[in-house]
């Protein structure tokens, strides 16, 4: 019974921000509505990451190539053949890509398929290294994804990159790619299959003679992940409109992972927040980096001033709140529930 | 009242001439175990006798460099740790392993996970027959954690827990995968004499009502003497002598590799 409103409780939220998303271009500017879409596709990724590194205790830095993969996929899905045809100048481009034309639903899953596959590839040298050593692999292989888009020029454009892809990721299709990822990942993770997961993490030998099949356990987590980067990708490239090989170097990779661990490593709820807060932060301190007027003194615009801002934040954050915002906690309807009886049990006593 | 071994072939666990080499180190040599159904069976031996690398080889851990480990009749000496605990072996460490982050109650829910039916992908899409298998192990880890007097604490991290408790739930844990072998690493280490005894008589319970055998590796002579039907001794990775409770407690050999020639010697005169 519990189970079944809870269930009810959460569709009626889903529904209402939905219903709330579709209206939001009546008061929201086009640059702020630019922003939310970019904190949904955010998200995505930080849950995906979340996935892989918060629950299964994978260090993998390869998402910016899962996500590269997704994004050249879905563009070559969505632009039409003419269009391809003509940005093709290096060499032309070659069947089936040059054919493909599919509706934008398909050529995000599309793009979540091949970054799966590829990442089952990696995955079955690369997850057999630990710690660090897995995170130096991944990062390793995504550089080589990165060096092979540019030099597939028949199927990528090379270095020219793909301009002038359809802006078909609105706003609410990238809110519904979000719950659907927050869905999926939390079923996985908030079930008896999450505690699996969290034993491999702390406990990889314990995990084994509890009679868990340990390694295809991490290349399910590390392609459930690599699925989702590949759809945060394609979302990515569409949001965009212009995608190239350059965008997806390692940084790409270091501004998920700093989502997910100011988030809270471990913890969904914590990884929105993160990627939201840090997504707003970034625009927000575009603002310091124009010229301004301090104490009477002219300062002029000094571009990057911003990501010294950040760097600071994310000090203190490592020094003064190393488990990041939420921890490993969530936010639960019953969480949100007892907030709120203790709340009004105080205001009660306040009054009396 | 007298013990007799079976054949290897009609043990449910046996481990024929096993040798484990490191290198050039030899930890096991040429040790040989048969376990009867049912039955409580011990390894006993000084520090570095090689009993733990004993289990290490029966759970899947090693593969012996020599001999061979049957249970139930076949080979399971090539096996990997998680497909020896899908056919029915469990074991707990000496140094305790559990997720101390994770509550009492998922710690044996991950135990639970081994007999499921289910595939994470089912989790993924949310079917029917998924929640119920999700209920059905939440309430048998609940049963597990009652049996192991842990039920008061079911909802705390495994690491907040004392010595004793964690070494109880480690057992609930092993006891999750639905065992026919229990295999336990130095269960009394760190307790006091009545929990020792606590133990013996738990050890007992447990055997008798999941219709279990048990190898256990112990320090705790009291423990070891109480509550074992048949003991190995091993020193030096080698078997020295194999016997009831009472033949091993007056066995030279096994006093000697205890507490020195000189004790023997001076014994006798």
């Amino acid at each position: 019974m519990q189970f079944n409103r809870n269930t009810f409780i959460c569709l009626a939220l889903m529904l209402a921000g939905g219903l709330f998303l579709t209206q939001a271009d009546l008061f929201l500017s086009d640059y702020q509505l630019y922003i939310c879409k970019l904190f949904f596709i955010n998200a995505i990724l930080a849950l995906s990451l979340n996935l892989i590194y918060g629950f299964t205790g994978m260090f993998s830095l390869g998402h910016a190539g899962f996500m590269a993969l997704g994004a050249y996929m879905a563009a070559l899905c969505i632009l039409p053949p003419e269009q391809k045809e003509m940005m093709w100048i290096l060499e032309p481009i070659i069947w089936p890509f040059s054919d493909l034309f599919t509706p934008f639903w398909l050529a995000v899953i599309l793009g979540g398929l091949v970054a799966l596959v590829f990442a089952f590839i990696i995955a079955v040298p690369a997850l057999r290294l630990g710690d660090d050593y897995l995170g130096i692999a991944t990062l390793g292989f995504a550089e080589i994804i990165r060096v092979l888009l540019t030099n597939a020029t028949p199927i990528t454009n090379g270095s020219l990159g793909i301009k002038g892809i359809p802006d078909a990721a609105t706003l609410v299709t990238c809110y519904v790619w979000m719950l659907i990822t927050l869905v999926v990942i939390s079923r996985i993770v908030y079930g008896n299959f999450g505690n699996v997961l969290r034993c491999i993490r702390d406990n990889e030998i314990a995990a084994q003679v509890m009679g868990i099949n340990v390694f295809a356990y991490k290349v399910m987590s590390f392609c459930v992940g690599a699925f989702f980067a590949g759809v945060g990708g394609a979302l990515l490239a569409s949001h965009l409109s212009t995608i190239d090989p350059k965008m997806f170097n390692f940084l790409l990779t270091f501004n998920v992972l700093m989502f997910v661990v100011a988030g809270g490593l471990g913890s969904l709820s914590g990884s929105v927040i993160g990627a939201g807060i840090i997504t707003v932060l970034l625009e927000w301190l575009r603002a310091i980096e124009e010229p301004m007027e301090f104490l009477g003194m002219e300062i002029p615009g000094i571009p990057g001033m911003r990501m010294v801002v950040f760097s600071l934040v994310l000090l203190a954050i490592i020094l003064y709140r190393r488990e990041g915002i939420m921890g490993s906690r969530e936010i639960t309807l019953a969480g949100i529930a007892r907030f709120f009886r203790r709340f009004t049990q105080t205001a009660g006593r306040a009054g009396q | 009242m007298s013990f007799t071994l079976p054949e290897p072939e009609q043990a449910l666990l046996a481990a024929q001439n096993v040798t484990m080499r490191f290198g050039g180190i030899v930890a096991v040599n040429d040790m040989s175990l048969a376990l009867p159904k049912g039955s409580i069976c011990g390894i006993i031996g000084p520090n570095g006798a090689g009993k733990t690398t004993m289990f290490n080889i029966l759970s899947g851990f090693y593969t012996p460099t020599e001999g061979d480990v049957l249970y139930q009749g076949h080979s399971v000496k090539r096996l990997k740790p998680d497909q020896v605990c899908k056919l029915g072996i469990a074991r707990t460490f000496q140094n305790i392993r559990l997720s101390s982050q994770m509550t009492v109650l998922e710690n044996v829910m991950v135990g639970c996970h081994v007999r499921r039916h289910c595939s994470w992908w089912m989790a993924a899409l949310g079917l029917p027959n998924y929640y119920r298998e999700e209920r059905e192990i939440r309430e048998k880890a609940r049963r597990l954690v009652e049996k192991v007097d842990l039920a008061d604490m079911v909802n705390e991290k495994a690491g907040s827990l004392p010595y004793g408790a964690q070494r109880r739930l480690e057992i609930a844990r092993a006891l999750a995968t639905e065992p026919k072998l229990l295999l336990l690493d130095e269960p009394a280490a760190g307790m006091n004499p009545q929990e020792s005894l606590d133990l013996m008589h738990f050890i007992r319970q447990i055997r008798d009502e999941f219709g279990l055998t048990i190898l256990l590796i112990e320090h705790d002579m009291k423990v070891v003497m109480g509550v074992c039907e048949y003991i190995w001794v091993m020193e030096y990775g080698a078997p020295i002598a194999e016997g009831e409770a009472a033949d091993i407690q007056s066995n030279p050999e096994v006093i000697r590799a205890y507490l020195g020639d000189d004790f023997v010697k001076g014994d006798q005169e």
